[in-house]
């Protein structure tokens, strides 16, 4: 109860159940595409995940905001103006200030615009919910997004290349060290199999998340 | 208010919509770019001393080690295509000169001759970097650019004293499909390229990227490994290689170069 006394039960639950509950990837299965081509480092994962965080979160506000007034035939072409003008801006501002990973992420900070997580909660949630509500589920879900990202790409550079960071964790034995890394961590296949068991451990874990046929 | 539906009130929603995101997207696209097209730069002089050998693929590179290297090993100057000759250094500030900027301006360029690389349109004057090593030149890096699978490949390529032996090779912007031809970016590709012969001994440019594997660069220096699932990116590379190389590109000038050195 103390954890977040500012908001109230349903801040709390908009802000959490999409990290670990109801999370993004591993139960709505939303953006696995970019999660499978951005974790080979973590530098690269957080960045990814600061940006959809961003992206989702201010989308979810500017939807809401212009909720009441949003005519429901063009409600759907309003939402993706305003997610792929954010992206093209925090585009810009990566190019600005971090340059050189801006040239390896570009593709998929395009890739924003149309990760379903974005447009998934701007129409299901921020449609249907006050400003502040849509923020709190909005950051929820890009971290959500971000735990499983900055897991798998821990784990990947981890064994794939011997660092975390990009700091040399495990000295490699081309570089004098000991440790021979995985090269399938490097390439997209290991990505799925890390996400699949992830999401396999979160059904597990909680079986009532497990889909019922 | 309006009623919601209404298409008079569907268009004005529309249109203030537009009008908010279009302003947002051009502040942020006009107030950045004076910082981007600065960390453009320094990216691309980064990829000269990449070229050149002076840092390695990974090592971060602040504006002061560029400006360092440019100082004291790296002299940047100009050539006349039409000639071979340099072009004189009080004339234009090389280091300030934009190759790009040059190609799309009437009065700095020429319609290019017939080519294969795809080059609509020729500078008269082309970049090239001395890289100096105790006082005496021991590279010379040039500037090569062509059209690829999905846009233009810019690159640059370091020659040996001999004006020959590749001695390095980048490619800092270039759009080709990632994880295919997008690994001419690779720099265990690029280093495939080190110690092989851009020309053959009648000294035509004849470097080329085959199909499969070449041997090593002492037996087989005009052949470089090609890149599998990446033929038209593996083709256009050879193209524009070829192209600069030749006497339209920087031909003459490197003839020089070989038989009189900088002068």
């Amino acid at each position: 109860m103390s954890a977040l006394p500012v908001f109230g039960k349903a801040g709390r639950q908009a802000l959490l159940t999409p990290v670990l509950t109801n999370n993004p990837i591993g139960i709505q299965v939303l953006g696995i595409c970019s999660a499978l081509a951005i974790t080979t480092r973590m530098d690269k994962a957080l960045v990814m995940t600061a940006g959809v965080v961003l992206v989702t979160t201010l989308a979810n506000i500017a939807v809401s905001l212009v909720r009441n007034r949003t005519p429901g035939s063009i409600r759907i072409i309003v939402q993706l103006s305003i997610i792929a003008s954010l992206v093209i801006v925090f585009d810009q501002v990566l190019k600005a200030y971090l340059y050189e990973l801006s040239l390896e992420l570009s593709v998929f900070v395009g890739l924003i615009i149309t990760n379903c997580i974005v447009m998934g909660r701007a129409e299901g949630f921020a449609m249907q919910n006050p400003p502040l509500l849509s923020a709190l589920d909005g950051i929820g879900n890009g971290l959500g997004y971000g735990l499983v990202l900055m897991l798998t790409a821990f784990l990947r550079e981890f064994l794939g290349a011997g660092k975390v960071f990009g700091f040399v964790v495990l000295p490699l034995a081309k570089d004098g060290g000991w440790y021979v890394p995985n090269g399938l961590m490097l390439i997209a296949p290991s990505g799925l199999f890390i996400i699949a068991g992830l999401i396999w451990l979160l059904k597990t874990v909680k079986p009532e998340l497990q889909d019922k046929d | 208010m309006a009623k919601l539906d209404s298409p008079r009130y569907t268009i004005a929603f529309a249109t203030a919509v537009c009008v908010v995101c279009a302003l947002m997207v051009s502040v942020a696209a006009v107030s950045l770019q004076p910082r981007q097209k600065a960390n453009a730069r320094l990216y691309m002089e980064k990829n000269v001393l990449l070229a050149a050998g002076l840092v390695k693929p990974g090592q971060p590179v602040t504006v002061r080690d560029v400006e360092g290297f440019f100082e004291k090993d790296i002299q940047a100057r100009l050539v006349d295509f039409a000639t071979g000759e340099l072009v004189p250094e009080g004339k234009i500030d090389a280091r300030a000169y934009d190759q790009r900027a040059a190609r799309a301006d009437p009065a700095a360029s020429h319609p290019a001759p017939p080519n294969t690389a795809g080059i609509g349109r020729m500078p008269n004057y082309g970049i090239v970097y001395f890289v100096k090593q105790g006082g005496e030149v021991r590279q010379v890096v040039i500037a090569v650019e062509g059209l690829g699978m999905w846009g233009t490949i810019y690159g640059f390529l370091s020659l040996d004293r001999d004006g020959s032996t590749v001695r390095g090779l980048t490619y800092y912007d270039q759009r080709e499909t990632p994880g295919l031809g997008g690994e001419i970016a690779n720099p265990a590709w690029q280093a495939l390229w080190l110690g092989r012969h851009a020309y053959d001994a009648q000294g035509h440019a004849a470097i080329r990227v085959i199909k499969g594997q070449a041997g090593p660069p002492d037996k087989d220096p005009l052949h470089v490994d090609g890149l599998s699932g990446a033929t038209v990116t593996s083709n256009a590379v050879t193209r524009l290689m070829q192209y600069w190389l030749s006497d339209d590109g920087y031909g003459k000038f490197l003839r020089r170069f070989r038989e009189k050195g900088v002068a």
